[in-house]
């Protein structure tokens, strides 16, 4: 059997989807892990044979707790786990408690000489390793929005009620602050405009925040920027050491395109670069780019995006 | 007063590491190693709480002798070194840190959320599951408070409030501080303290890397000419949502 978890939904049923398709290539079954009630029919549509159904909220230790036990009981060749901040924590403590090897950020897997093996980006998403991992249950994370979700075969399948009693967690949650909308989170963002070492001075950086909230983007920078001159704190720093980000429209503006620069945004879907120099490797990774002075480009971008956005 | 175990990675700067042209394969040759970014910041964070509340920090590194005078001069009082070879994998990394740590005493262990050459967000949570101590990861604050530790964590769309007992581990983002960079003083004072090697261990391993092949980045590259084609771009990416 193939396990599934992740604490959201949607990357959850993405994920049926690709184990659904593994599990019909070995003949083996797909069983999904529910954390709380809700929604847990669409599971059957996208591909899952069985439910187990937990009456409480996915908490790290609960996870780590539940998901071992059904490995007790089930034996699984494979469990899947969406690979949220939590997801990544305890697919790690899972695989540590089961002695079992872990594979985060898995965006790809192929049989090779009669072996599953877990392809993930390295060294900066230059490189993608494959990996074989050697005891059962083989263990990986997936990023959220990896695999588009298929729905299946329309037949309701088993849900099993699993009983289950928490144990007092040595952490206790003593508050939880959302996020507000307009705070940067940078690693979130969907639109970035991102500035290095082409401005001139400090304060030209309002040119830039000017462009993103045109936009409705976030605002991120260079290595040189946050590092170096501290222009910006290193919340907006991008880059391998910095922020890896993945936003729908990554703007670099003055950035020349250092290696370590490039890793960070590699996720991105269309990069689009602004830079005087022609010979800037930004323009050897970008979707879209202008050779320009970015202090014209820049005000003028404003001035057209201000009417039409 | 605090015992404060800090876990650092030496690694080779991914951004030096060079492809080879014919077998597409990662070249370390002439890339320089650093002690992994955040493990730095995780070091600096057990500094600060060493000058607030006393206590011992001792840096537990994977790596050669140079990263552990590089912890020494940022102010660690006592550095182990271990090497590891390329096939010890998380598993193996946890068995290491935890046979070790289980011979010392501590309080607290600070790691590095993720190592920024591979970023895999393992060896923390692991080494906690393996000693059977509470795990508080992805941490931007950090406050000890008489024997409880309070942290700050950053998650998707919330910040998360939580405290543990100690002893317990926490890992930290890059956000939580700006790491000391040390004086020449510090680094010659640096000379004067302990580096134990510790001896090697065979460890388990649960994953083994078939391969690793630099992959090309597919982008349009389309170049425009005006500003009124960027703005055209820019609208109809932003729209397509």
């Amino acid at each position: 059997m193939i396990l599934v978890f992740s604490d959201d939904n949607e990357t959850a049923l993405g994920i049926l989807g690709k184990g659904r398709e593994i599990a019909d290539s070995v003949k083996s079954e797909v069983g999904v892990i529910s954390f709380g009630n809700g929604g847990e029919d669409a599971f059957f549509a996208y591909g899952a044979d069985r439910i187990y159904s937990i009456d409480s909220q996915p908490f790290a230790d609960r996870v780590v707790e539940v998901i071992s036990n059904l490995n007790e009981q089930y034996r699984p060749e494979m469990i899947l786990i969406g690979g949220t901040k939590l997801g990544k924590e305890v697919a790690a403590r899972i695989a540590q408690r089961l002695g079992a090897g872990c594979v985060t950020d898995c965006i790809d897997f192929s049989i090779e000489g009669g072996h599953m093996a877990f392809k993930r980006l390295v060294l900066g998403g230059r490189f993608l390793a494959a990996l074989r991992l050697l005891r059962k249950p083989q263990i990986a994370t997936i990023p959220p929005g990896r695999f588009e979700k298929k729905a299946g075969k329309t037949a309701r399948g088993e849900k099993i009620i699993i009983p289950f009693t928490p144990a007092g967690s040595k952490i206790q949650v003593m508050e939880i602050k959302k996020k507000a909308p307009q705070e940067l989170n940078i690693e979130e963002a969907d639109i970035i405009v991102s500035v290095g070492r082409g401005i001139k001075n400090k304060e030209d950086i309002g040119l830039i925040k000017s462009l993103a909230d045109t936009l409705g983007g976030a605002v991120g920078c260079s290595r040189s920027i946050a590092a170096d001159l501290k222009w910006l704190p290193e919340e907006h720093w991008v880059g391998l050491s910095g922020h890896r980000v993945k936003p729908r429209l990554y703007i670099a503006i003055g950035i020349s395109g250092q290696v370590q620069h490039i890793a960070g945004i590699r996720d991105a879907k269309t990069i689009i670069a602004i830079n005087n120099d022609p010979n800037a490797p930004i323009f050897k990774a970008c979707d879209y780019g202008i050779v320009g002075d970015l202090y014209e480009i820049v005000p003028g971008l404003i001035e057209i995006l201000k009417k039409q956005v | 007063m605090p015992e404060i175990i800090v876990c650092l990675k030496q690694i080779y700067d991914p951004a030096q590491i060079r492809i080879d042209p014919s077998s597409k394969r990662p070249v370390t040759e002439g890339a320089a190693r650093k002690i992994s970014d955040f493990d730095r910041n995780a070091l600096e964070e057990a500094l600060r709480i060493k000058e607030k509340h006393g206590g011992k920090v001792v840096a537990l590194i994977g790596g050669t002798k140079d990263a552990a005078k590089e912890a020494l001069a940022m102010g660690a009082d006592e550095a182990f070194i271990y090497q590891y070879d390329e096939k010890t994998d998380h598993l193996g990394t946890a068995s290491i840190l935890s046979g070790f740590i289980r011979t010392i005493k501590y309080d607290l262990i600070l790691c590095g959320e993720a190592s920024v050459d591979e970023y895999s967000f393992q060896t923390g949570p692991r080494l906690a599951q393996a000693l059977g101590i509470p795990v508080l990861a992805y941490a931007r604050k950090v406050e000890l408070r008489d024997s409880d530790i309070i942290v700050e964590r950053e998650l998707e769309n919330r910040y998360e409030v939580s405290k543990a007992g100690l002893p317990a581990l926490v890992t930290v983002t890059k956000d939580i501080n700006q790491p000391r960079i040390p004086t020449l003083l510090q680094i010659l004072g640096a000379s004067k303290k302990k580096i134990t090697e510790i001896s090697p261990v065979k460890p388990e391993v649960g994953a083994e890397t078939l391969d690793i092949i630099a992959i090309e980045m597919k982008r349009k590259g389309i170049m425009v000419k005006s500003i009124e084609e960027l703005a055209g771009v820019i609208l109809s990416e932003k729209q397509r949502g």
